[in-house]
């Protein structure tokens, strides 16, 4: 009876939905170009690595996480293994 | 020299049509000689709303491509004197839409209306840009849900890059507000549904309205009258009161359902 009575609160899910948007919003306004530049920039990383070494296409993770304070830019290149030649310049 | 005010979201289905035949029946209705055009070529839709669908002969597209004038193609409407339509094309394709077809109509219009309403279909492509490319002002339809607003956000950024103000780079800009529409006070207060603060906060654009969440809405669009036609709905009223406050008013926010009238008076100072 008691405990009924002071309904617990609910997760205000309306305070989530407008914190999401304030965070993406921050960043789709100051991105001129959107995130459009990532596929630009994996062709210009894979360009500048092919000039050293042989690598696959497959073989670059690009990641973006866009945060509150800072976003973060993964870049993962699987290396070939090192039994294979490096390419002839 | 009319006004050209374009009704634009970015995200469908959130009230852009029924807000224009709203608000141009609200403009007719102070008496102002007012024209809404259907943008949304291929899905024509503002004829249903507006209760002409049977009368439509000749198009906007017809006009642009000369096959009929002007005169032809508007529809009178049948309850209020100075309300006309201009019906789209429903078999068209959105490239018959074209700039120079679009201004010349406009041009041709603005000697003669007050307002002219722009109903922008949903997105960001050629019917959408062209509907707000000659824009003066614009009224921008958002649900209080996360897409709506994240595409609301969108459209005002090409209103401040892609219209024909822009462009020029002069003083004038085109003048946004906020229409907020769908808006549930019961959602609201259970912490369900972003409040109109919410929403003003991230879009930062003067308030021109809440529209609550009515089934008076959907019964106006049942027999195709605008619902500001309705002198019981709440939704109605609150179009009204979005007409006023186009012209200028400062009027206070009100919702017709009654729920806590002070949360809405504390808004009043950021309306336009």
């Amino acid at each position: 009876m008691f405990g009924f009575m002071l309904r617990p609160r609910k997760a205000n899910t309306a305070q989530t939905a407008k914190e999401r948007l304030q965070i993406l919003l921050a960043h789709e306004r100051s991105d001129t170009s959107n995130a459009d530049f990532l596929p630009l920039l994996q062709r210009d990383i894979m360009e500048v690595i092919r000039r050293h070494m042989k690598i696959d296409k497959d073989s670059v993770d690009i990641k973006l996480e866009r945060g509150d304070e800072f976003s973060s830019l993964e870049i993962n290149i699987e290396l070939p293994s090192s039994q294979k030649t490096p390419v002839q310049n | 020299m009319a006004k050209i005010i374009v009704v634009t979201s970015g995200k469908g289905g959130v009230g852009k049509t029924t807000s224009s035949a709203a608000i141009s029946a609200g403009l007719a209705m102070r008496g102002f000689k007012t024209v809404v055009i259907d943008f949304d070529v291929g899905l024509r839709n503002l004829d249903m709303i507006m209760g002409c669908e049977r009368r439509v002969v000749f198009d906007f597209i017809n006009v642009i491509q000369g096959d009929a004038k002007l005169k032809q193609a508007l529809i009178k409407d049948r309850r209020l004197e100075n309300l006309f339509i201009l019906p789209t094309s429903q078999t068209r394709d959105k490239d018959a839409l074209t700039r120079d077809g679009v201004e010349k109509i406009l041009n041709e219009l603005r000697e003669e209306f007050d307002y002219i309403i722009c109903d922008s279909p949903a997105g960001i492509e050629r019917g959408a840009h062209l509907a707000m490319y000659y824009a003066d002002e614009a009224i921008v339809v958002t649900n209080p849900e996360v897409s709506s607003v994240r595409d609301s956000d969108r459209v005002l950024g090409l209103l401040n890059s892609k219209t024909y103000l822009a462009e020029k780079g002069g003083d004038n800009t085109v003048r946004s507000h906020l229409l907020l529409t769908r808006y549930d006070t019961q959602r609201v207060a259970r912490g369900e549904m972003m409040t109109v603060e919410d929403v003003l906060e991230i879009l930062a654009i003067p308030l021109l309205g809440i529209i609550p969440e009515s089934s008076t809405v959907l019964r106006a669009s049942n027999v195709g009258m605008p619902v500001v036609l309705d002198e019981k709905s709440g939704a109605g009223k609150a179009y009204e009161d979005a007409v006023s406050r186009l012209m200028g008013d400062q009027i206070e926010m009100r919702l017709d359902s009654g729920e806590r009238p002070g949360f809405f008076q504390r808004l009043l100072g950021r309306t336009a």
